[in-house]
Parts: C-alpha cells; sequence; structure tokens
C-alpha cells in the first residue's frame, strides 16, 4: 500500500482543486452532512455561554503560560522523561524525524510498524518514507485505515476518512482485503477492520502513535482516543515510538483536564474520549506488558519560527480539535483535500507556512472570508483571522518586515504593487483624480473586457459616461436656474 | 551544534512573552454519597456501559452469573489480585478462570485469540464524566482491560471522586505516576465510517462495571 505524503501538493494549484471540489456534489454531501453533525453535537455540549467562556479562558491561560515558558519546560520534560526510562530525540525537519524513527526500527529488525492515529507522523510522511525503507507502516485508527487502503491521505484531523459514505467503503474493503464481502453494515465493516487489525496489534515489532499533551512535571504522554488502538499501540509491540510537535508540553498533570474537557467536547461533541492514556515510563522489570523501549521524537519544523514572533506564536496554543474546520464556510465547501497540506482548514492555513514556507502557502491564506467562525469556536482563542490578515500582508511585502518568516514577499507582484501606488497616487490628490477620472469617461469604450477574476462570474466594470461630479454639477445647476 | 542545540537557540532568541501561571479551578463536589453515585451510573450508561449495584459479599457471585448470561468460556483475572482470589474461592466450572501470569511475549497469540473476557478492580472512579480509573501493574497489567471482548471492572463506590481535577489534587497525581495511568469512560468505540457509532472497535465491545455499594 502506498501512500504520497499530501504536504506535497503544489500551492499554485489550490484554486482548480477547490474549484473540481466545490463541483462534486458527492463531496459535498459529504462534508455539509458531516459538519452539520459535528457543530450540532458540539454545541449540545456547551448549553451554558458563559461556563464555555470561562473554559475557553482557562484553556488559553494554560496555553499561553505553557508556551511563556517553552524553553524551560521542554528541558524539564527531557530531564523527567529520562528519569523515566523514556528516550528522549529532537527534530529539527520531517527527514530528521524519519531517520531517528528508521535507525530506531532498523536496530530492532523491524518490518512491521502500526500506527495510531498521529497528525505529526503525516507532517513528515512518514509510512511513506518507511515504505521506501522497506518496512510497512500500517494505520491502525478505523478512519486511517481506510484512508491507507484507498491510497489517499486523511481529509480531517480528527475524523480521517470524513469524506467517504459507507458505500465507497463497503467497495473499498471488498476489493482489498481477501475474502470480504461487500456490506454497507456498518457494525460489520468495523468488525472486519478489528480482525484484520488484530492480527497486526500481534505482529508488530514496533508501534507508533502521536501525543495530546505532554506533562513536564511527570514525565508522562498523555493520549485520547475512542478505538483503543492507541492503547494496542503503545502495549503490544516491545518498543513504542511516540512523535509529536515541540509546543505540546505543559507544565503540571493538573493542567490536562482543563485541556481535555475542552478538546473533546469541541472536537465530537463528547463529554470524554473512551480512553485517556498516561504513559510514563516503559514496563517496568516486575511488570507482565507494555514495551520494552519508549521513545519519544520532538519535532521543530518550522514551530520555532512561529514561536519567535508575539502574534504567530498564538498559532501554537492549537490543542488540534478540528472545531475551526467545522465551522469554516470555506472548508465545508472545498474539503481537506483541497489544501494539499496536512492541515486543513483554518488551523491548517495559519500552520502551514511555518511548515512549509509561505512561497508554498500564499494562496492558502487567502482561502478564508475572514467571517471569524473559527475564532469563535477555538476552545484556546487563537486569534485565526487576525493571523490571516497577518499571513496576508507577509505574503505580499515588498520590503523587509519585522520578522520575516520563510517565504515572505512571495506573493509580491512589482506590477500589482506598482498598480496600488498608483491607485494612491490618484485618489490622494484631487486635482489628478478629475483629470484621471474625465479622462476614463472620455475613453471609457477602450477599457478591456476580460478583467481577470472579476470577470469570471461578472459583468465587465465600464466607467460611466458621465461621472458623479458631473452630475452633481448639473443638479445644482438645474437647482439654481429653476429657484 | 547538534539538533536539540539548534532547537533551544532558537526558542531562546525568541522574546520573553511573560503569561500568568493560570489559575486552575477544582471543582467542589457538587454532589455527594448516593446522588454522585447516581451521576457516575448515568454518565457511564450514557456511554453504553452496563451498570450492576451489588456489594462485597455478592459481586463474586454476580460475576459468574453475568459470565454465563454472556456465555463467557474463559476469564482472565490478574495474577496474585485478592479481587481474583475471590472468584478462584468460589471454583467455579463455568468460565475457566486464566491467570495472567506470564510475560505477554509468552502467550500473545492465545491472548488474542482465546480468552473471552477479563475481570479487573479499579482503583477509583470518576462521576461527571463517567470514567474508572485504572493502574496497571504486575498483578493486574495492561492487556487485561483491552485485549478481551468483554472487561468486567470492580468499583467500590466509597472511592467515587466528582472529577479528574478532584482524583489529581486528592491524590497527588503530580508527585508522579504509575508507568501506564488510565480513565475508562465506556467500551471501545468509533463513528469513522459516516459518523455512525459502532462498539468494540479495537478493545473490549462490552464494559461491564459492578459497582459495591457500602
Amino acid at each position: 500500500m502506498k501512500a504520497a505524503p499530501l504536504n506535497h501538493l503544489p500551492g499554485a494549484q489550490f484554486a482548480d482543486r477547490a474549484d473540481a471540489a466545490v463541483n462534486d456534489p458527492a463531496l459535498r454531501t459529504s462534508f455539509r452532512g458531516a459538519m452539520d453533525f459535528l457543530q450540532a453535537k458540539r454545541l449540545a455540549q456547551f448549553p451554558d455561554a458563559i461556563e464555555l467562556e470561562n473554559l475557553r479562558r482557562e484553556a488559553e491561560a494554560i496555553r499561553r503560560y505553557s508556551l511563556s515558558r517553552l524553553p524551560e519546560l521542554l528541558e524539564q520534560l527531557e530531564r523527567k522523561l529520562t528519569a523515566n526510562g523514556i528516550v528522549v530525540h529532537w527534530a529539527e525537519t520531517p527527514a530528521d524525524a524519519n531517520r531517528i524513527m528508521l535507525d530506531i526500527a532498523r536496530r530492532h529488525s523491524a518490518r512491521l510498524m502500526i500506527k495510531g492515529k498521529s497528525m505529526v507522523s503525516e507532517e513528515v510522511g512518514f509510512n511513506h518514507e518507511m515504505e521506501a525503507a522497506g518496512i510497512e507502516a500500517l494505520e491502525s485508527d478505523m478512519g486511517e485505515f481506510i484512508v491507507q487502503l484507498a491510497e489517499e491521505a486523511p481529509s480531517h484531523i480528527i475524523m480521517p476518512a470524513i469524506h467517504k459514505t459507507k458505500q465507497q467503503i463497503a467497495q473499498l474493503f471488498e476489493e482489498k482485503l481477501p475474502g470480504v464481502a461487500y456490506t454497507e453494515n456498518v457494525d460489520e465493516l468495523i468488525a472486519i477492520g478489528r480482525r484484520v487489525l488484530r492480527q497486526k496489534f500481534a505482529a508488530a515489532d514496533i508501534g507508533i502513535s502521536g501525543v495530546n499533551f505532554l506533562v513536564a512535571e511527570t514525565g508522562t504522554l498523555c493520549l485520547l482516543e475512542n478505538e483503543g488502538n492507541g492503547r494496542m499501540c503503545t502495549t503490544v509491540p516491545r518498543v513504542h515510538i511516540a512523535i509529536t510537535g515541540i509546543e505540546k508540553v505543559v507544565e503540571k498533570l493538573e493542567h490536562v483536564p482543563p485541556l481535555y474537557t475542552v478538546l473533546t467536547r469541541s472536537a465530537t461533541g463528547q463529554p470524554v474520549t473512551t480512553y485517556l492514556n498516561l504513559i510514563s515510563g516503559p514496563r517496568k522489570s516486575d511488570e507482565l506488558d507494555g514495551p520494552d523501549e519508549v521513545h519519544l521524537v520532538l519535532l521543530d519544523n518550522g514551530r520555532s519560527q512561529a514561536y519567535h514572533d508575539e502574534e504567530l506564536r498564538t498559532t501554537l496554543q492549537c490543542i488540534r480539535c478540528g472545531a475551526c474546520m467545522n465551522h469554516c464556510p470555506v472548508y465545508t465547501r472545498i474539503g481537506g483535500h483541497a489544501y494539499g497540506t496536512t492541515y486543513p482548514g483554518p488551523v491548517g492555513v495559519i500552520i502551514s507556512p511555518h511548515l512549509l514556507g509561505l512561497a508554498a502557502t500564499h494562496k492558502l491564506v487567502t482561502a478564508s472570508s475572514l467571517c471569524g467562525a473559527c475564532a469563535e469556536v477555538c476552545p484556546v482563542r487563537i486569534p485565526i483571522p487576525r493571523l490571516l490578515v497577518r499571513l496576508r500582508a507577509e505574503s505580499q511585502a515588498g520590503a523587509p518586515t519585522r520578522h520575516p518568516i520563510r517565504g515572505t514577499g512571495s506573493a509580491h507582484s512589482p506590477w500589482m504593487s506598482a498598480l496600488w501606488r498608483g491607485w494612491a497616487l490618484v485618489y490622494g490628490r484631487p486635482a489628478v483624480y478629475r483629470l484621471v477620472s474625465w479622462l476614463m469617461s472620455r475613453l471609457r469604450l477602450l477599457t478591456p473586457r476580460a478583467q481577470g477574476a472579476w470577470t469570471s462570474c461578472r459583468t465587465p466594470m465600464i466607467p460611466a459616461p458621465r461621472r458623479l461630479r458631473d452630475l452633481l454639477a448639473q443638479r445644482d445647476a438645474g437647482e439654481r436656474s429653476s429657484s | 551544534m547538534n539538533a536539540r542545540e539548534r532547537i533551544f537557540a532558537r526558542l531562546r532568541a525568541a522574546p520573553v512573552i511573560p503569561a500568568a501561571a493560570p489559575p486552575v479551578r477544582v471543582c467542589e463536589p457538587r454532589q455527594e454519597g448516593a446522588a454522585l453515585v447516581q451521576q457516575f451510573a448515568d454518565a457511564m450508561s450514557a456511554a453504553h456501559a452496563e451498570i450492576h449495584f451489588t456489594d462485597q459479599e455478592a459481586w463474586p457471585r454476580l460475576v459468574l452469573r453475568l459470565a454465563a448470561d454472556k456465555r463467557v468460556a474463559s476469564l482472565l483475572i490478574g495474577k496474585g489480585s485478592k479481587e481474583g482470589q475471590r472468584l478462584i474461592d468460589l471454583h467455579p466450572e463455568s468460565p475457566r478462570l486464566i491467570s495472567y501470569d506470564r510475560p505477554i511475549g509468552e502467550w500473545k497469540a492465545e491472548l488474542f485469540a482465546a480468552v473471552d473476557a477479563g475481570f479487573t478492580a479499579a482503583r477509583c472512579a470518576i462521576a461527571d464524566t463517567g470514567s474508572l480509573v485504572l493502574w496497571p501493574d504486575a498483578t493486574e497489567p495492561r492487556l487485561l482491560s483491552l485485549v478481551p471482548p468483554i472487561h468486567f471492572v470492580l468499583l467500590d463506590a466509597a472511592t467515587l471522586q466528582p472529577s479528574l481535577r478532584s482524583v489529581i489534587a486528592s491524590e497527588d497525581w503530580g508527585r508522579g505516576l504509575p508507568t501506564n495511568a488510565l480513565l475508562i469512560s465506556g467500551p471501545s468505540k468509533t463513528a469513522d465510517i459516516q459518523q455512525t457509532l459502532a462498539y468494540g472497535a479495537h478493545g473490549p465491545k462490552q464494559l461491564i462495571v459492578l459497582v459495591c455499594l457500602s
């Protein structure tokens, strides 16, 4: 099974992908239905608006505090984890992360790695890299398993197979899984996945997982899930490798419950996940199960760039609940794949420029109407629209900015910039404005009929034969002569 | 400089933006006694767990009766667990009691294929979200509550706490945790196919909670 990393789809073709998605009625129905469902579930979890505000402020304060002390907390975390027997690795780039995990796999002569849901592993293109090295990397979250079987990528960070109907999944299982007959019964489909994957849990040499929160004071990895595959991946194989971003750390265990409750309620409208799995070390000598080795790979991949700027730092408050995408009118219409990045939707659009640079992502930051729904539902109060405007400005900047980020100015066009300078000149000087508007009304028939994006769905803009100024002058003259 | 040093150098070069330590609210228990038990039972039932009220005297026979009802042929118990011993003392004909007495590497295939149910005790439980707290250890290993398709859990109602916040505070978890600590809030489930809820994704399909009232 191949799974080409989706984080490499060229940003330049974003409009074409969005166009194709908007014109795909089946996809539109899948997303509309799923988004309505998730919005209603979330709303039911927060019946009291004041309590919701209190919870969001508390969660935001915890994330802001944690980020304010990020370097110290990472040091404390590393000390505690090491003391607990968990091996900590640092990766600057996706290539670093894959090399670290491949080294561990080779040391154990691993042939099969089984993975619980991890968006950071998607970010580094883990499956692809392991397969290139001849090691099978199998997804075990039901949604991820379906997506991998279809040789696709997740289209939502919480519900990866949200774009697929049960009929499509039934067909996929019948085609790809030996001895499986077509069934649209969801219980049966899940039972098939369970049967196939149970064999794999028992056979896997290494389990891979992500992390939801890292606790510095106790040296603990917190994993949230409903299916139990995360517990399988972190318990059954002899080696467990967790991978996550450097921003996930909190200082104290008491900081976890407030984040946990807003995460599950915002994400899927559940009061709690089925499992909260707190891992603070490998198997002790007297224990009968659990991995002999636990590794944690901490990835930077552009996060330290966001950290460098006070405004952009708020991006790192994200706890990956996906509520912003569930409420985004753009995401709902184009789905997750059109973005072409690991993280889609509003949060994807503010994170991706740091991971991939603005040159590859400046089209994405324009994919928002700035309606503000994302910021309103964000459980850690990230000002997403403000960040979008900032990233747009960065991408268009013609001169160096205060905190340049990778790709600043990459959407800058000297022609467009000259055009706006001309506009400013005309609109800033009444005499010039009068002259230019007089000329335009005289030469109106020479106006080009093709006006780029404007005329793609509108009639061309043509100056009126007489200017407003002329009409007003005529009216005034008429009033004077009649009085 | 290695990767670690370069990452830290970049983070340290960033401006210091102070933020006050967040005041963490520990919700005062709004419920007590029977109301707390009811809140727990309601939340657990909503998550599709099966709740049975019993007492210290009666629970072992209840486990055997429920196991018979569910056609459990083999029940896995922790080696040396004092609750497990209560079941052994009844010398049941059925189900067959299996002791988790070997490292997983020695019997992985058998555990995955031939065990119908597992039995553990809960350390305590949380009322507001309906969550059981388990600290797997040498006696009751981690997979005992995960691999068998049915999970029986014994809970002493006296250990009920109002919230996760209060458990962390009252048991002082911040001072250190065991290698693995778990919250379990229902049977394993998924909604990954068209948002349709299905139970028994990868873990137990049924979670049966025996609440001992004093």
